[in-house]
């Protein structure tokens, strides 16, 4: 074994890695939009529940022990060469909501994704952004043949804090999509900033 | 299948029914769910080879997917699902291979910006501009 570094080889540039949650529905396209803007077709990876989900998950009815595997869709877009972002689609299923919990963690923010048909599909996720304190965009899918709603009765229905930024997009357009990735950043900055300002004791 | 029939079958019955199945890909883990060093690597954390992976006499009890996984991140360090998704194996898995791999310092992982230091105004900035310039 060869000790300390070798200059054989030029140290590879190693990116700062950062991740936006792309959350809602089943269905709602979650994945269309990962696939949208990410440079490598969406991979899709598995996590196993019994190393995450043994301890929340009941099992009781199922007659032996089983390893529920569930899939996660992801992304990536290389902002420069030292910075990259990944998007990971969550599992749509509330119940995989404990999967959320680490891939929350150090996430940059959220986009919850949804389908005026099926707006409750996404309370889940808005809750749980909500309760973590992760800054979210929503993001209205336009599936044809869903009646257009104006944005104040979507931001009614789903109960969003004013500053909560709420657009209505293409889940398969990249510009659609770049937008509301962007939307969810600037959110963020905001918060940041506002956190910021000297607040009186 | 009666219990009969599954003694018969596998004589040397040391998993017992409670064990529950046996799930493939983890026999390359031998058996680990998580490495003995868990701190649980990030989904994000990218795996750089180290200048000793390139040794060609590196350690010879690595499996092929260990291997495998040092081959993949040699022209630039893929992530924790990336290597998953390639190789397609549970996350799970990859987390235990790739800790025997920083365990032998045939890599290392980068630490995602921690949770503590998020948001960070400039890389809230880069990332905006990154994104409009896509």
């Amino acid at each position: 074994m060869a000790f300390g570094r070798s200059s054989r080889r030029t140290a590879p540039i190693e990116p700062v890695t950062l991740k936006i949650l792309v959350a809602g529905g089943f269905g709602v396209g979650k994945t269309t939009l990962v696939g949208a803007v990410s440079e490598i077709r969406p991979l899709r990876t598995e996590e196993s529940l019994t190393e995450a989900g043994a301890v929340v998950d009941d099992l009781s009815g199922v007659e032996s022990k089983t390893t529920t595997t569930v899939a996660m869709d992801f992304g990536r877009i290389t902002l420069r060469e030292d910075l990259v972002l990944y998007l990971f689609g969550t599992p749509g299923q509330d119940r995989f909501w404990f999967l959320w919990d680490e891939l929350a963690q150090g996430a940059l923010g959220a986009v919850v994704l949804a389908d005026t048909r099926r707006l409750s599909d996404c309370f889940a996720a808005v809750d749980y952004f909500e309760r973590r304190g992760i800054p979210f965009a929503v993001a209205v899918n336009r599936f044809e043949g869903a009646e257009p709603f104006p944005p104040e009765t979507v931001r009614a229905a789903l109960d969003l804090d004013p500053e909560v930024p709420l657009l209505t997009g293409d889940a398969r357009d990249r510009e659609s999509v770049k937008r509301i990735l962007v939307s969810v950043v600037e959110h963020a900055l905001a918060r940041v900033d506002r956190d910021r300002e000297p607040a009186a004791p | 299948m009666s219990d009969s029939v599954r003694n018969r079958r596998r004589p040397q019955h040391w998993i017992d029914a409670d064990a529950g199945p046996v799930v493939r890909p983890y026999a390359m883990t031998r058996g680990r769910t998580a490495h003995d060093s868990s701190h649980r690597l990030d989904l994000i954390a990218l795996v750089v080879p180290e200048p000793a992976a390139h040794d060609p006499g590196r350690d010879q009890s690595l499996s092929p997917e260990h291997v495998e996984i040092v081959e993949r991140c040699e022209d630039a360090p893929l992530s924790i699902a990336e290597l998953a998704a390639g190789l397609d194996l549970p996350v799970g898995v990859v987390r235990v291979l790739v800790g025997d791999l920083v365990d032998d310092a045939l890599v290392h992982v980068t630490r995602p910006v921690p949770p503590a230091e998020l948001p960070d105004v400039s890389i809230l900035r880069e990332v905006i501009n990154g994104l409009r310039a896509l």
